[in-house]
């Protein structure tokens, strides 16, 4: 019985994964990043990441569940919340259906549980794709009701954060979104329980000021953009050139904000081997 | 309550004589002394701190700094914080839960500053560490939202018991401006911006967002400065009272069932 659930899961997450891949391109894809050419099939293989320059192709949140996740561990929580419209915002709800329609996501984060060789976690992510994975009150209420599961059942949890910042639509109710997984995060540390931010592509605003910058681990993938304000505005606002890799993943290592920066390809290696060192006596 | 429109509440809010945090800390309390330095880099000017009186009682009081004049303004930052200043607020309301010392903050920012070194240092880390641990202080904390309160800047000292502003301060999720330029690319529809923002004291109070709003005399606090902060003092003595029944721990509590509803 359990494993043809188990089945049906894996083969679900899967169809909604593949999906979630994109990559651009028929045959050949070109890296944004070196200009070179490789075969689609291969930076597929590759989870999206360039096999000449280790350029990370934005993901899906779907598909990044799929790269760490045991085959048939996925269960979707809270997969029905739904988007808001809280201050009944001029022409905001067309924008949710267009977003809706062109990522078949309901929202920016999707949150589950799932088991990463074998150990049970609490897993969220946020879809850079949806409204350039900007903070809404939905976004902060199922991240939200992720921690306080993890914590309910003992869990530790990753979130994967990927955003723009708030949503201005739902104004300051997306800032309190920043208050509410905070204070949300300080109830599920002290149960000693463990947390693991992983910082991609681009990770700036309320996200970075808030949930984001507040794991026990925080890691991050190369090369992506990580921040609180936005590079064009501290541009504005101090009136020079930013300097060279200014709020890289790495440049965030060089200033002590992230434990280490791990490639797409060693991601679930690395997460598997966190949850372990923190489970009884690093005994998985 | 005037009907006045949102953009003149925000011409207001920004009105350069309106009471800063000098004036709430010179009319309010008594025998300020000021403490400074995050204890990691640096001292902050564009944050205020310090222990003083209360109608007797110790507290801390907290507020960002913004000046009446150019000069006063460019000695702190505009009232635009950076790491710093958010870090040595943390240790001031960490050594007030030590004392058992209520804190005030008084907010009136246009964010947090966006720079380089701002940035090298953490600006995000710091605002998340104090919204964090503002969520679980067991002293009673009041903030009063004085004149703007934008962005995670603004919040990263309002994460409080009572969270209160003043009838034309406005608190949002950024400028108009920025708003406008975001949404449209076109920050001249800043006016346009204010009016759907919902970022009055009704509109905020409506959303419950906070618990309290301070009336001010006609035309605003910077009319009649004296009778305005004589308001905020009564406001202040009230709320504090209620506050000091609690336990601290069910302090924590109600304050997390609170911002655990907006937006639920």
């Amino acid at each position: 019985m359990n494993s043809i659930f188990s089945k049906r899961r894996a083969r679900l997450l899967a169809m909604k994964a593949m999906r979630d891949n994109y990559i651009p391109g028929d045959q050949l894809t070109v890296c944004p990043k070196c200009g070179q050419e490789s075969p689609r099939r291969e930076v597929a293989g590759n989870l999206s990441v360039c096999p000449k320059c280790g350029y990370h192709f934005p993901i899906g949140a779907y598909y990044r569940l799929s790269t760490i996740l045991d085959p048939g561990s996925f269960r979707e929580l809270n997969g029905k919340l739904p988007a808001g419209d809280p201050l009944a915002f001029p022409g905001y709800r067309e924008k949710l259906a267009a977003a809706q329609r062109k990522t078949g996501l309901t929202e920016v984060a999707v949150t589950a549980t799932g088991t990463i060789g074998g150990q049970k976690c609490v897993v969220g992510v946020l879809d850079n794709r949806f409204l350039m994975g900007s903070m809404s009150a939905a976004v902060g209420e199922k991240i939200t009701l992720a921690i306080e599961y993890a914590t309910k059942n003992k869990l530790p949890l990753i979130l994967f954060a990927a955003s723009g910042g708030a949503r201005m639509q739902e104004g300051i109710l997306s800032l309190m979104q920043m208050a509410k997984t905070s204070a949300a995060l300080a109830r599920f540390s002290e149960k000693g329980l463990l947390y693991i931010s992983v910082l991609t592509d681009p990770t700036t605003g309320g996200v970075t000021a808030s949930f984001a910058s507040l794991g026990d681990i925080i890691l991050a993938e190369p090369g992506a953009l990580i921040g609180f304000a936005g590079p064009r505005v501290i541009r504005q606002t101090i009136g020079q050139e930013l300097p060279e890799g200014f709020q890289t993943a790495e440049f965030q290592l060089e200033h002590g904000f992230v434990d280490a920066v791990v490639p797409r390809t060693q991601m679930r290696d690395t997460l598997e081997r966190l949850l372990r060192l923190h489970g009884k006596g690093g005994q998985p | 309550m005037s009907a006045l429109t949102a953009a003149e509440r925000v011409a207001i809010a920004r009105h350069p004589q309106r009471p800063n945090i000098t004036d709430y800390i010179g009319t309010l309390f008594t025998d300020f002394f000021e403490c400074k330095g995050d204890r990691l880099c640096k001292e902050a000017p564009a944050i205020l701190g310090g222990v003083a009186l209360y109608h007797g009682r110790p507290v801390t009081v907290i507020g960002t700094r913004k000046g009446k004049t150019l000069e006063e303004n460019l000695a702190c930052n505009f009232g635009m914080p950076g790491p710093e200043g958010y870090r040595k607020a943390l240790r001031l309301m960490k050594q007030a839960e030590k004392f058992r010392r209520p804190i005030f903050t008084f907010i009136d920012t246009s964010g947090a500053y966006p720079g380089l070194e701002a940035e090298e240092r953490g600006q995000g880390e710091a605002i998340a560490r104090n919204l964090l641990e503002m969520s679980r202080l067991t002293v009673p904390v009041i903030a009063v939202i004085t004149g703007e309160g934008n962005s995670g800047g603004a919040l990263a000292l309002a994460v409080a018991d009572r969270v209160l502003m003043l009838e034309n301060a406005v608190y949002a999720i950024l400028s108009p401006e920025g708003f406008a330029s975001i949404l449209w690319k076109d920050a001249q529809r800043s006016g346009e911006a204010a009016g759907l923002m919902q970022l009055t004291a009704p509109d905020l109070m409506r959303l419950g967002v906070i618990d309290g709003i301070i009336p001010e005399p006609d035309g605003g606090a910077h009319t009649a400065p004296q009778a305005a902060l004589r308001e905020v003092d009564r406001t202040l003595r009230r709320q504090l009272a209620a506050l000091s029944k609690e336990s601290g721990p069910a302090l924590a509590a109600a304050q997390y069932q609170k911002f655990r509803k907006m937006g639920a």
